[in-house]
């Protein structure tokens, strides 16, 4: 391996190559070459780095340094001050304040990095990267020293569960595939991430996929499977890529195929694409798509360990969880377990959507609060608005309110607030949010998403959905509160799946939690949070009214009408409340009651 | 000039190359329409006949596989396919302005395929760059922070 003093790693993200970071690759390789720097300097390019709206940017090593909005003009400049002289160019730094619209900054305080450790800072595209970093090492530590029930046995004292929602050991799970009969057995990565908001394993899948391929082959040698298969959602293109090339780097060098390290040991790995169906998430709908069928998902038992793909025990474990493993391994259980609480070890990745200062990907110990994730890690709410409830777990997941701040969270803790780990999607929303509206949002995506199998998710979500959407519409009854604590509870208990359990989870916590802003809905016709445009209506305040014309003017349905320099009113029958006349208003004359 | 329907010739040459490259085996099935939709733009009734013949598959479980999965079309497209992300992270930053925006400027709902064959406007589910929405994606282009200006200018660059 050629030895450089320096990396430079250039986003080529969409956003980015859209800005020209391809040109910038090339400038800076021109540079480099007419100043003698080749053999010293390496440009690799990465994936997103966090500042892409600021872009193209970059990161320089080992330094650290992130500069952003370069041009190739700028290119002759910064390579003699930063790589001749060795003077950080200030004006390309990324400013340290503006970390809004980043994906992946620099680690806060309260996080700990594991799954995330990696990413932004090799070059995914090349294994020697991340071989620099121990990688690989944990697989040969495998498969030289340690039989396989060791294996579990490490994974086991980790207190690892799996991170795609449900939480189940995953020493267990691998213990099961192990003992279940059979010659021949499957290892499946389930990497169909469909929350909404939620892309924590598309960052590692495009930042490090390695690790997810070096997690998944020492749980082949764990149960004792030859072949494995990660089912990616198409969505994600560059992480299928990303993970082909990664695949065939590491059978080059001969750590996937046959006799991996002189182990005797074999194993190889296959990507399979989704074709955008997010049931397929659920493992039984995972396996039917592999398989070339409709991803539609069956009763369990028997459970994937025991008949999973093509009937054979199968071990399936999400992203996240492989991408673990081999740090376990290295590093020893009693490590990884001296994170988080008691039941819920180790680290978890969130993505941080919604009403935030700071939106984007964090890992953090489980044990910690939601107080400390909003305004520690996430820098409090925007605008300096109240918090009103965070949304944890994606569209099976529920609505937490303000009383559970200092819950310390975990997968035992979560259930009882009435929502779930989920993949990590974790949606803030602020004292402007309507419950009804979000609950209503929710179940919009529930029932577009049900794959019709079952009759109680089939239907029972469209029913759901034409009650909220009635309600906010003004055209709440009385009774449907009842109406839909009911429905919910037969939802619940009689769907096949987790997406059909699920899926009442978002209404069940709204109403437990924000019952009031249904009954205003239903009984007052009002929506306190002013957000449902049936229930609300805009007035113009007389007494800020300066007669200027601007709404009357920009109105699109002539709804406004008034003299110049007279207090204008707006008509409510011929009002559409598109808001329009509010943002142009230089007066905040208009308001919505 | 209407939607454009492929002809045999193409069907089958899109059909050949699908099959030569993940084999003829039921498990390769979705790969192989993916393959076919993404070649033609959708996968026409005359495709779905001749994959049926070669994997021995019957042409119901080919219909019910090709209508489940959300990026498989059964109908023909534009040739141009704007997806618009619907997903809330999106949705809280101004995406529903965008869509009204989107739908202005081309005529056309959800779902729909313009009359001269140009567009083909449809949702998607999170495409998890959720950091610059609201987001876009016309053909294979990602689009990040699209605001309603935005819209005529980024549909101006294609054909």
């Amino acid at each position: 391996m050629k030895y450089y003093r320096s990396h430079v790693l250039v986003c080529v993200d969409p956003e980015c190559l859209q800005k020209g970071a391809h040109e910038l690759v090339d400038a800076l390789q021109d540079e480099l070459v007419a100043t003698g720097l080749i053999d010293e300097v390496q440009v690799l390019e990465t994936s997103r780095i966090g500042g892409c709206s600021l872009g193209p940017e970059m990161m320089v090593y080992p330094e650290g340094v992130h500069y952003v909005g370069v041009t190739p003009d700028d290119v002759p400049y910064l390579v003699e001050e930063h790589f001749l002289k060795g003077r950080v160019v200030n004006k390309f730094q990324m400013p340290t304040t503006k970390v809004v619209d980043e994906e992946l900054g620099a680690p806060t305080q309260k996080e700990v990095r594991i799954v995330l450790r990696n990413c932004g800072k090799i070059d995914p595209e090349n294994i020697e990267d991340y071989i620099a970093e121990d990688g690989y090492q944990a697989l040969a530590k495998v498969l030289t020293e340690m039989t396989p029930e060791e294996v579990i046995d490490t994974v086991l004292k980790s207190g690892l569960r799996g991170r795609g929602g449900a939480g189940f050991p995953t020493g267990k799970k691998w213990q099961f595939t192990r003992q279940a009969p059979g010659d021949i057995k499957y290892v499946v990565c389930n990497a169909d991430e469909g929350d909404p908001g939620a892309f924590m394993n598309r960052r590692v899948l495009e930042g490090d996929p390695h690790a997810v391929i070096e997690g998944m082959a020492i749980a082949a040698y764990a149960i004792g499977a030859h072949q494995g298969y990660i089912y990616c959602r198409a969505e994600y293109p560059v992480a299928v890529s990303t993970l082909n090339i990664a695949i065939q780097q590491a059978r080059n060098l001969g750590l996937l195929g046959k006799d991996i390290l002189g182990s005797g040991f074999d194993f190889d790995l296959e990507v399979r694409m989704g074709a955008g169906a997010f049931v397929c998430g659920e493992e039984t709908a995972l396996i039917a798509s592999i398989e070339g069928r409709r991803g539609e998902p069956r009763p369990r038992p028997p459970f994937p360990a025991v008949q999973g793909l093509w009937n054979r025990p199968t071990n399936v474990n999400n992203v996240e969880t492989y991408a673990n493993i081999p740090q376990i391994i290295l590093k020893g259980a009693e490590w990884y377990a001296s994170y988080g609480t008691e039941k819920s070890k180790g680290t978890k990745t969130f993505a941080l959507a919604g009403d935030l200062n700071h939106t984007g990907l964090i890992e953090v110990p489980l044990g910690i609060t939601l107080r400390e994730i909003i305004y520690d890690v996430g820098g409090g709410i925007k605008d300096g608005k109240a918090f009103k409830a965070v949304q944890i777990g994606g569209p099976m997941g529920g609505c937490v309110p303000a009383e559970y701040l200092d819950l310390p969270l975990d997968y035992e803790s979560l259930a009882q607030a009435g929502t779930i780990m989920g993949s990590g999607g974790m949606i803030v929303l602020d004292e402007d949010t309507c419950m009804v509206d979000v609950a209503r949002y929710f179940m919009d995506f529930t029932q577009d998403e049900s794959c019709g199998k079952c009759t109680p998710c089939r239907v029972g979500t469209r029913r759901i959905l034409e009650i909220l959407t009635r309600i906010c519409d003004g055209k709440g009854q009385d009774g449907d509160i009842e109406l839909l604590e009911s429905l919910c509870q037969e939802i619940r208990t009689n769907s096949l799946c987790g997406l059909g359990q699920g899926a009442p989870n978002p209404v069940v916590s709204t109403l437990r939690y924000f019952r009031e802003e249904f009954e205003a809905h239903i009984y007052e016709k009002r929506c306190p949070a002013k957000v449902c445009r049936a229930l609300i209506r805009y007035e113009i305040l007389p007494d800020a009214c300066t007669g200027c014309t601007v709404c009357a003017r920009n109105c699109p349905v002539n709804a406004i009408s008034g003299e110049r320099r007279q207090t204008h009113v707006i008509d409510p029958d011929t009002c559409i409340r598109c808001g329009i006349c509010m943002q142009v208003c230089n007066f905040n004359a208009v308001v919505i009651e | 000039m209407s939607v454009e329907t492929k002809s045999s010739e193409k069907i089958l040459e899109a059909v050949n190359a699908a099959i030569e490259k993940f084999g003829a085996k039921q498990e390769e099935l979705i790969p192989i329409l993916n393959e076919v939709n993404r070649q033609l733009g959708y996968i026409p009734t005359e495709a779905m006949e001749e994959i049926s013949r070669r994997l021995k598959e019957p042409k119901s479980s080919l219909f019910g596989v090709a209508s489940f999965y959300h990026m498989l079309s059964t109908k023909p497209r534009g040739r141009h396919v704007i997806q618009f992300c619907e997903s809330a992270p999106c949705h809280v930053v101004g995406g529903r302005e965008v869509f009204e925006a989107l739908k202005e400027e081309l005529g056309l709902e959800a779902n729909e395929t313009s009359p001269d064959g140009k567009w083909t406007l449809i949702t998607t589910s999170c495409l998890g760059v959720c950091s610059v929405g609201p987001v876009i994606v016309v053909d294979e282009d990602i689009y990040g922070n699209v605001d309603a200006r935005k819209v005529p200018e980024i549909l101006a660059r294609y054909e």
